[in-house]
C-alpha cells in the first residue's frame, strides 16, 4: 500500500469522488463562520474603518494564489519524474484555479486601496509581484491550450513551470528591489497583519482553512474531470483503431 | 559547434534571413516615443534609458521565433538531433547566434539612438554597459521559449506571452542599473544581480531548452 | 556492426502502431520496409534513430551510429550545394570528401544557391548527406521520392558499392525497386492489437 496507488486514474476517481461533497461542506462551513464572524461580529479597526473586514478574502485569497502554484511545481516534478498521469492533469487542472485566486487578490486589493491609499493601483512591490504570477498563470495555461498532445503538453508545461518558478520568485526580489525607493519598509497590508488581534485572527484562520478546503474541493473536481477527458479521448481513439 | 553558428550566422546574414529586422525595429520605436510623450528634453532623458531597454526587449522579442521554428519547418533539426552535437549545445549555439545577430547590433544602436533621447553624458556608458550584460540573458531565455513553442501553428503570439513575464528581472535589473548610473547613484547591486541573471540562465536554461526540443521531437 | 531489434513496439502520437517486432540487420546488408501508408514506417525509422522513444523492446545500436533521411532534407534556400553539404561534415565532425559530389552527381551545381535547385536535384543533395557524415547505419524513409530513373540508379549504386560494400547498412522504406538484393519486412505483420494497453492512453483504458 504506498500513496502512488492512487496516481492510478480510476482509482484515483473512485476514492476521491465520494470524498468531494464533503470537501464542499466543510469549506461551506469555515467560509460561512470564517465570513459571518469576520465581517458582522468583529470590532472596526481605528485606523482602517470597516475596510479592513476584506482582509477576510484578500488574505486567503493572496495566499492560495501562490499556494497554488507551488502545488502545480510539485504536481510537474512528480510528472516529470515518475510519469503518473493523475499527477499532470491535477497541475492542469490547478492552474486555472490559481488565476482566479490571483485575479480575487488583485481584485480585493485594489478595492482596499482605493480608500485606504486613495488609488486603485499602485506599483507597490506586493501587488506587482501578483501582477507578474498572473502573466505566469496566463502563459502555462495557454501553454496547455496550444499543444494538442496531451503527454507533449504535460512535458512541456512542466518544464515552463520549473522554469517559470525560478524566475517569479526571482521576479519578487527584482519588483522589492525596484521599488524599494517608494515604499519604506512594509506595506500596508503586511502592517494590517503585524497587528492583527486576536479578535481578527481566529474568523481569519477559519477563512484561510476555507479557502484551501475549496481549492482542494475545486482541485479534485477538475482533476477528475480532465481524466474523464482523457479517459473519453483514450477510448475515441481505440475505437478508431479498433473499426480501421 | 563551430559549424552551427557558422551557419546559422550565413543564414541570417543571407537574404530573407531577417538580419536588421530587429534593429529597424528598434529605431522605429525609439523615434516614435518622442511623438507620444512630447519633445522636452528633461522627460526624454529622464526616461530614455528605460525606453531604450524596452524598445531592445521588444525587438529582441521580435525575432524569437524564427529561432528553431524554420530547422523544424525543413526537417534540419531532426538531423541536428541525430547528429554528436547534443540538443544543450544546441540550444547554446542557437542563443549565441541570435545575440550575436540581435543583441550585439541592438546595444551598439542604443548609443547612437540615446542622442535622439536627449540622454545626458554618463548615461551612454551605463546603457551600453547594461545591455551588453543583459541581452545575452534575453537572448537565453527567448531560446528556451522558442524552444517550447517549436512546431505549434500560430506559435509566435505564445512565444511573447510565454517570454514576457521571464524577462521580468532582467528588464528590471537592467534598467534600474541604467537609470541609476545615469543619475550618479550606486548601480552595484543591480549590475550584479544582472550578471547574475545572465550567468544563471546561460548556465541552466540550454538544459531546459534542450529537453523542449527533445519533447517536441518526439 | 549490426542491427538488432528485438521485441521492438512504437507508437505514433501515443497510439501503438507496430508490435513484437524483431529482427537483424548485419554489416552489409539492407532490410527493406513493407507496408500501406501507415503502417508504421516512418515511426519506426524515427524511433531506430533515437528520435522517438519505443514503448516497449529493445534496439541494439552502437551510441551515433546511425543517420536519419527523410523527404525534409533541411536543405537552407540560401546557402549553396557545396555549403549546405559542408555544414553537414563540419557537424558530424568528418573531412569534407569532394567525392560526394561525384556519387550524387552535383559537382556541376556546387556554387548554386540550393533554393534554385529542381526538386529532384534537391533531393540527391539531400540524399549527398548521407554520404558527407559518413554514419555506417542508414535509416531511409522514401529516399527516392521526385528522383528520375538515372538517379535512382545511381543513388541504388552508391548505397551497394560505397555504403554496403564498406560495411554499412541500411534500414528502407521504399515503394521503389532499388536493385538491391535485399530482404523485405512487411509491417502490416507486425500490426498492434488494437485492443492493447499499451501507449500513453493505456493509463485511462
Amino acid at each position: 500500500m504506498s500513496i502512488w496507488e492512487y496516481a492510478n486514474p480510476k482509482k484515483f476517481i473512485a476514492t476521491t469522488t465520494p470524498l468531494i461533497p464533503w470537501v464542499f461542506g466543510a469549506t461551506a462551513v469555515c467560509l460561512v463562520v470564517g465570513l459571518v464572524w469576520g465581517f458582522f461580529l468583529t470590532p472596526e479597526a481605528d485606523r482602517f474603518g470597516s475596510t479592513v473586514k476584506i482582509i477576510y478574502v484578500h488574505v486567503p485569497s493572496a495566499m492560495m494564489a501562490i499556494n497554488a502554484w507551488a502545488m502545480m511545481l510539485v504536481a510537474s516534478l512528480v510528472w516529470l519524474i515518475r510519469r503518473h498521469h493523475v499527477s499532470a492533469l491535477a497541475a492542469k487542472a490547478a492552474a486555472p484555479i490559481g488565476l482566479t485566486m490571483t485575479l480575487i487578490a488583485l481584485w480585493t486589493g485594489a478595492v482596499w486601496g482605493q480608500p485606504m491609499w486613495g488609488t486603485w493601483w499602485a506599483w507597490d512591490p506586493r501587488l506587482t509581484a501578483f501582477l507578474i504570477l498572473g502573466l505566469f498563470y496566463l502563459g502555462y495555461i495557454a501553454l496547455w491550450e496550444a499543444i494538442p498532445d496531451p503527454d507533449q503538453a504535460a512535458d512541456l508545461t512542466s518544464v515552463l513551470c520549473l522554469v517559470g518558478s525560478v524566475f517569479a520568485v526571482l521576479s519578487r526580489y527584482a519588483v522589492n528591489f525596484w521599488n524599494q525607493g517608494l515604499h519604506q519598509g512594509a506595506t500596508l497590508s503586511m502592517d494590517a497583519e503585524e497587528n492583527i488581534s486576536d479578535v481578527y485572527w481566529f474568523p481569519l484562520l477559519f477563512c484561510i482553512a476555507g479557502f484551501v478546503l475549496l481549492f482542494l474541493g475545486l482541485v479534485l473536481m477538475r482533476t477528475g474531470t480532465e481524466i474523464r477527458l482523457r479517459r473519453l479521448r483514450a477510448l475515441e481513439r481505440q475505437a478508431q483503431r479498433i473499426t480501421a | 559547434m563551430k559549424a552551427l553558428l557558422v551557419r546559422d550566422l550565413r543564414l541570417a546574414i543571407r537574404a530573407g534571413g531577417g538580419f536588421g529586422l530587429s534593429l529597424a525595429f528598434f529605431l522605429i520605436v525609439t523615434v516614435l516615443v518622442p511623438f507620444a510623450v512630447g519633445p522636452e528634453a528633461d522627460i526624454l532623458s529622464r526616461i530614455g534609458p528605460g525606453i531604450l531597454w524596452v524598445a531592445a526587449l521588444l525587438a529582441t522579442l521580435l525575432s524569437l521565433d524564427r529561432q528553431f521554428a524554420l530547422d523544424h519547418e525543413d526537417g534540419a533539426l531532426s538531423l541536428i538531433a541525430t547528429s554528436p552535437l547534443p540538443l544543450e549545445a544546441v540550444a547554446l549555439i542557437k542563443a549565441f547566434a541570435h545575440w550575436l545577430t540581435t543583441g550585439l547590433p541592438l546595444t551598439l544602436a542604443a548609443a547612437p539612438l540615446g542622442v535622439l533621447l536627449n540622454l545626458e553624458r554618463p548615461a551612454f556608458s551605463w546603457l551600453v554597459l547594461t545591455l551588453a550584460l543583459g541581452t545575452p540573458a534575453l537572448s537565453v531565455i527567448g531560446t528556451f521559449g522558442a524552444a517550447l513553442t517549436v512546431g505549434l501553428r500560430r506559435g509566435g503570439l505564445l512565444l511573447s506571452l510565454l517570454v514576457l513575464p521571464l524577462y521580468v528581472p532582467t528588464l528590471i535589473f537592467g534598467a534600474e542599473a541604467a537609470r541609476r548610473g545615469a543619475e550618479g547613484l550606486a548601480a552595484g547591486t543591480p549590475i550584479l544581480m544582472l550578471a547574475g541573471i545572465t550567468a544563471g540562465s546561460l548556465a541552466l536554461l540550454p538544459f531546459a531548452a534542450g529537453a523542449a526540443l527533445r519533447i517536441n521531437l518526439r | 556492426m549490426t542491427l538488432r531489434v528485438e521485441g521492438l513496439a512504437v507508437a505514433r502520437g501515443g497510439e501503438p502502431v507496430l508490435d513484437n517486432l524483431s529482427f537483424i540487420v548485419t554489416p552489409g546488408a539492407a532490410l527493406i520496409l513493407r507496408g500501406p501508408n501507415g503502417a508504421g514506417k516512418t515511426t519506426l525509422l524515427r524511433v531506430l534513430a533515437g528520435l522517438a522513444p519505443p514503448l516497449a523492446g529493445r534496439i541494439d545500436l552502437p551510441p551515433e551510429s546511425a543517420a536519419y533521411s527523410s523527404h525534409a532534407d533541411g536543405i537552407k534556400a540560401t546557402l549553396s550545394v557545396q555549403e549546405n553539404l559542408w555544414f553537414w561534415s563540419d557537424l558530424y565532425g568528418r573531412a569534407r570528401d569532394d567525392a560526394v559530389l561525384d556519387d550524387f552527381d552535383l559537382r556541376p551545381l556546387r556554387e548554386r544557391p540550393a533554393g534554385t535547385l529542381s526538386a529532384g536535384q534537391s533531393r540527391r543533395l539531400g540524399l549527398a548527406r548521407l554520404g558527407m557524415i559518413g554514419r555506417p547505419v542508414l535509416l531511409l524513409d522514401e529516399p527516392t521520392v521526385s528522383l528520375d530513373a538515372a538517379s535512382v540508379g545511381r543513388f541504388a549504386a552508391w548505397l551497394k558499392d560505397r555504403h554496403l560494400a564498406a560495411g554499412g547498412l541500411a534500414v528502407i522504406a521504399t515503394h521503389v525497386p532499388l536493385g538491391l538484393d535485399a530482404p523485405e519486412l512487411d509491417l502490416s505483420r507486425f500490426r498492434a492489437d488494437p485492443w492493447t494497453e499499451q501507449g500513453t492512453d493505456a493509463a485511462f483504458l
